[in-house]
């Protein structure tokens, strides 16, 4: 089952490289994924809990590598925002003037470097397949980004290229970290070693900062997020939907499943730089993305905020911070899609994104406008939407830590800070949903409007797509919190305050 | 059963044979002779899976300065494989022989340019052997001299001219810091082999000094074998100027034994921590220098010179920690990538020329060879799923398991400058538009199916690092096996 979730997408890039119809193809190859994924979330047994659809196949014996798939209620969201987003990117591609066997190939890379990290148990390969995205990453900048698309190519692909060495230094260290008759990348190994104190605390500090820099990089953790904004606002519409939406969870989910479990005390010696950091991506940067001026970086700055949120439910490290950081993850990955999926549509439509340029499109493209509201109001985090449950958890979770402290701790000024992100966020986007779609038209140049510029019906298929599976996931959480509990119920979380 | 020094000998016969029929043979086409030549090394490479076992530990005649450890046997099979990839390039590469050697006849030349590396190869094989200073220094001599010829071969193009003068005038001159280093170590221990120089020293209370200037003496020409900093001058220039098949074999053929007689060299002296302070010094230069210094350049040779003294950098990572095994599994993915870049730079130069520009729009005119060359690159910048990723992999853990807490702070930064300049040429094929009048380029049926096989194995090594780790870790009890943990 996860043989063919990993290897679908890798397939149909080779078919398309041997020159089958480029678009279909990929259609074919994201759809096939998608299906395999949602059986594999409706196949999985909560009851049992721990990794499931497990297989192997030995590398390495000097090394105990094996190429380790296994599937949990985390990975098992993961994997399946992955092929959503996938399925949605692709359907959103437009068509191309250049090399469109080469998007598609890149686009199918980049998915399936996520979707291969997802899905791995062992740690070597769970590093490799992320780095898989990012040479596509380059490509997909530089031959069809718009703007700088120059400099930001470079910029994320070294920014990325070094966070993953930085990251793979942890990761060796990590295995170096035990006893060598018990070495081994393997996840399960690890975690029962971690439960049984396996590595030194000395060690899990050392490791663990390595780690929070390495995946920090990668998540675009305050100082480290310069990368992110002028990458997504470079990249064509696809290309950041995937990136924004699935690649950046890499980084979350690598901390949720590797740092937080393995390293418990690393966690808690480097939480108050943590929690420092991720009010910084909160405040610093929502105060930022106030200041944008257009759309495409706006959206790229504040997917770069919202990572604030996730981290402090992973901060908080307790049941419901972690629960409500994985579905943050989900919901935030839906909702940042949608919008750039959108923004790209109206880009395609009026060739700017300049905020003052744009104006009144909400009569000529009511169903823009209407999906584009419903994004926003996800992504504020409106009750309803996936992006609710989730910041309630975490808000929750975050305010208990140090309840029992007298006068107020670190998390819980974190919490009253994050909150007030929260209007934050609801400022820019309500503003930016107002400059575009209310109000007069203003004199932008409209290009390319043959009959109707709204959304083509076939088009609107993925936005229903995604919208309704928020929605789901905002009314009735437990859909997914359903297998997610039992990852986060493991006695090494659990001692982990 | 073949006793192991038979495929040196063989080697060396097959080259005489070779070079004695080019003499006599008058008008027939040269390419013949390549094609034998790789033929021939096949056959040898063949033979090197039924070797006899070496005999046990003997310190006297033959097997003194000699030997056929794991170690051994593989860097001949390395040379092997080195020199039929640079055959197959030199076949492609003809027509650019034609135009740089004088002489009316159209053969001119080429048969001595297929037949001298089948001498190289000989000498490369045996200093995967040597195991006495004597050894060494004359196995390094014979790989020199025929380099001497090779370098310079097309005449007529100034650049290679200058670049053979050059490598001339330099290479004499590190052999000669190589021997004076010899004499100092001999005078001080009164051995030339390398293990009784190492129970001397573990026996006898002595002066340290004189034996550390040998040593130092002795680094400066590996150094200059290896291009590691500060006796990399010569790289840029000499592999700009050389002709390409020769520049593939100089980066890895004279850089792989350059580090197989390091690793043998440094066994006996490893207690002495000076010399491991001043190889982790070159070391950490090697790796900065390469790197910065690739940054800027604008014709791919030299950009590849530079990355090859980049890579001098992380591969002695692997020899100041120790780690013989990812010091070969890096030589090897080097070996691959390196081979790979060539192969394609031969077929494109053979039509355009060395300039990154040259290289704008590649993946539209052939998309194979851009394709090559995107893996190539890939995997010399280190990406996973490629062999040059586990090479990383490899010598970042052997650094972190001795704490080289500068080398891997450097090492890490590098990377990041690495990228950089090797998606240089990834955006030169990938994003630019072909310059006007660009043809499309296409190779020889002989060459893309090399090329096929080197992308094969650079993504099975890149995840199936096994056979390479087999391959090195032998059940040998012998000395010099036993520091490559």
């Amino acid at each position: 089952m996860l043989f063919f979730i990993v290897f679908a997408p890798l397939l149909a890039a080779l078919l398309i490289l041997l020159g089958s119809p480029a678009r279909w193809t990929a259609l074919l190859g994201a759809a096939a994924t998608t299906i395999a994924t949602v059986l594999a979330f409706s196949r999985y047994q909560p009851g049992r809990g721990g990794f499931q659809f497990v297989s192997s196949i030995p590398i390495s014996q000097s090394w105990r590598l094996h190429f380790l798939l296994g599937a949990d209620g985390l990975s098992l969201t993961m994997l399946f925002l992955a092929a959503l987003v996938l399925l949605c990117a692709i359907w959103f591609t437009p068509p191309l003037e250049k090399s469109e066997r080469l998007f598609y190939v890149c686009l199918l890379l980049l998915a399936d470097g996520a979707i291969g990290a997802f899905a791995s148990l062992d740690l070597f390969f769970f590093y490799a397949f992320h780095e898989l995205a990012l040479i596509p990453t380059f490509l997909l900048i530089g031959i069809w980004g718009s703007g700088n698309r120059f400099g930001a190519a470079w910029k994320v692909t070294i920014y990325l290229a070094l966070g993953g060495f930085i990251l793979l230094l942890g990761l060796i260290l990590l295995y170096r970290s035990v006893p060598p008759a018990l070495r081994s990348f393997d996840l399960r190994v690890l975690q029962v070693l971690a439960t049984h104190g396996g590595i030194a605390t000395n060690a899990q500090n050392r490791i663990f900062l390595l780690l929070l820099i390495g995946f920090g990089i990668l998540i675009s953790l305050f100082p480290f997020h310069t990368w992110a904004p002028e990458a997504y606002a470079s990249a064509p519409a696809p290309a950041a939907m995937l990136h924004a939406g699935v690649l950046k969870k890499f980084g979350l989910y690598g901390l949720l499943r590797v740092a937080l479990p393995l390293l418990p005390a690393g966690a808690q010696h480097w939480n108050t730089l943590l929690v420092v950091l991720l009010s910084g991506n909160i405040i610093y940067v929502g105060l930022v993305t106030l200041a944008q001026k257009r759309l495409d970086w706006m959206l790229g700055y504040s997917s770069v905020m919202h990572m604030g949120y996730i981290f402090l439910g992973l901060a908080s490290a307790n049941f419901l911070g972690l629960n409500g950081a994985a579905v943050l993850m989900f919901a935030h990955g839906i909702s940042i899609a949608l919008l750039f999926a959108l923004a790209g549509e109206i880009r395609q439509r009026t060739g700017t994104l300049v905020l003052s340029d744009l104006g009144g499109l909400g009569k000529v493209m009511p169903f823009i406008g209407l999906a584009f509201g419903l994004a926003t109001f996800a992504s504020i985090g409106l009750p309803g939407f996936a992006n609710f449950a989730a910041e309630v958890m975490i808000f929750f979770g975050a305010f208990r830590v140090g309840a029992d402290w007298h006068g107020f701790h670190l998390f819980q000024i974190a919490t009253v800070l994050a909150l007030w992100g929260v209007v934050i966020s609801a400022v820019y986007m309500l503003r930016a949903y107002r400059t575009i779609f209310m109000g007069e038209r203003s004199a932008a140049q409209f290009r390319g409007w043959n009959h109707s510029p709204d959304l083509a019906p076939i088009l609107r298929i993925p936005v229903i797509l995604l919208l309704a599976v928020t929605l789901v996931v905002g009314c009735y959480p437990n859909s997914i919190l359903r297998v997610l509990r039992p990852t986060f119920s493991t006695p090494v979380i659990s001692t982990n305050r | 059963m073949i006793p192991a020094p038979a495929l040196e000998i063989a080697v060396l016969i097959w080259g005489l044979i070779l070079l004695l029929a080019e003499a006599f043979a008058d008008q027939t086409d040269r390419r013949g002779f390549a094609t034998a030549g790789i033929l021939g090394l096949l056959a040898v490479l063949v033979a090197s899976f039924f070797l006899a076992p070496p005999p046990g530990a003997t310190t006297t005649g033959f097997w003194s300065f000699y030997t056929a450890d794991p170690l051994a046997i593989f860097f001949k099979r390395f040379a092997l494989v080195t020199t039929i990839l640079v055959l197959v390039m030199a076949l492609d590469y003809a027509p650019a022989i034609r135009m740089g050697v004088p002489g009316a006849n159209p053969h001119a030349g080429l048969g001595e340019f297929f037949t001298v590396p089948i001498f190289t190869c000989a000498g490369l094989m045996w200093m995967a052997s040597a195991v006495d200073f004597v050894m060494i220094f004359v196995s390094l001599e014979l790989v020199t001299m025929s380099f001497y010829v090779l370098v310079s071969f097309t005449r007529r193009n100034p650049v290679t001219l200058e670049a053979g003068v050059k490598y001339l005038i330099l290479s004499a001159l590190s052999t000669g810091f190589l021997v004076y280093g010899i004499t100092w170590i001999f005078g001080v221990t009164g051995e030339t082999n390398l293990a009784r120089i190492g129970a001397v020293m573990t026996a006898q209370n002595f002066d340290r000094i004189p034996l550390l200037f040998g040593m130092a003496l002795v680094l400066v020409a590996l150094g200059f074998k290896i291009a590691a900093v500060p006796f990399q001058i010569w790289v840029p220039d000499v592999y700009q100027g050389a002709p390409t098949p020769v520049t593939a074999f100089l980066s890895v053929g004279s850089k792989a034994a350059g580090f197989v007689v390091l690793l043998r060299v440094l066994a006996p002296f490893s207690m002495l921590p000076q010399i491991g302070r001043l190889l982790v010094g070159i070391a950490a230069l090697t790796l900065i220098y390469g790197n910065l210094a690739a940054l800027p350049q604008t014709n791919l040779k030299r950009l590849l010179a530079y990355s090859s003294i980049a890579h001098a950098g992380y591969l002695l990572i692997g020899v100041v920690t120790f780690a013989g095994t990812a010091v070969a599994y890096y030589l090897v993915a080097y070996l691959l990538m390196t081979l790979l870049c060539f192969a394609v730079m031969v077929v494109v130069g053979n039509h355009a020329g060395d300039q990154i520009e040259d290289y704008a729009g590649l993946a539209r005119r052939s998309p194979f060879l851009a394709f090559a060359m995107l893996i190539g690159m890939m995997s010399l910048a280190g990406v996973p799923f490629t062999a040059g990723f586990l090479g990383k992999f490899f010598i970042f853990d052997a650094a972190i398991r001795q704490h080289q807490t500068l080398l891997i702070v450097v090492g890490v930064i590098t990377v990041g400058c690495g990228f950089y300049y090797y998606l240089k040429v990834i955006r030169a094929m990938y994003w630019l538009a072909p310059s006007a009048g660009a043809a499309p380029v296409e190779p020889s049926a002989l060459s893309r199916l090399t090329m096929t096989l080197l992308i094969a194995a650079i993504f099975v090594l890149g995840v199936y690092p096994q056979p390479i780790l087999d391959a090195l870790n032998l059940p040998a009890g012998r000395a010099a096996i036993s520091m490559t943990r």
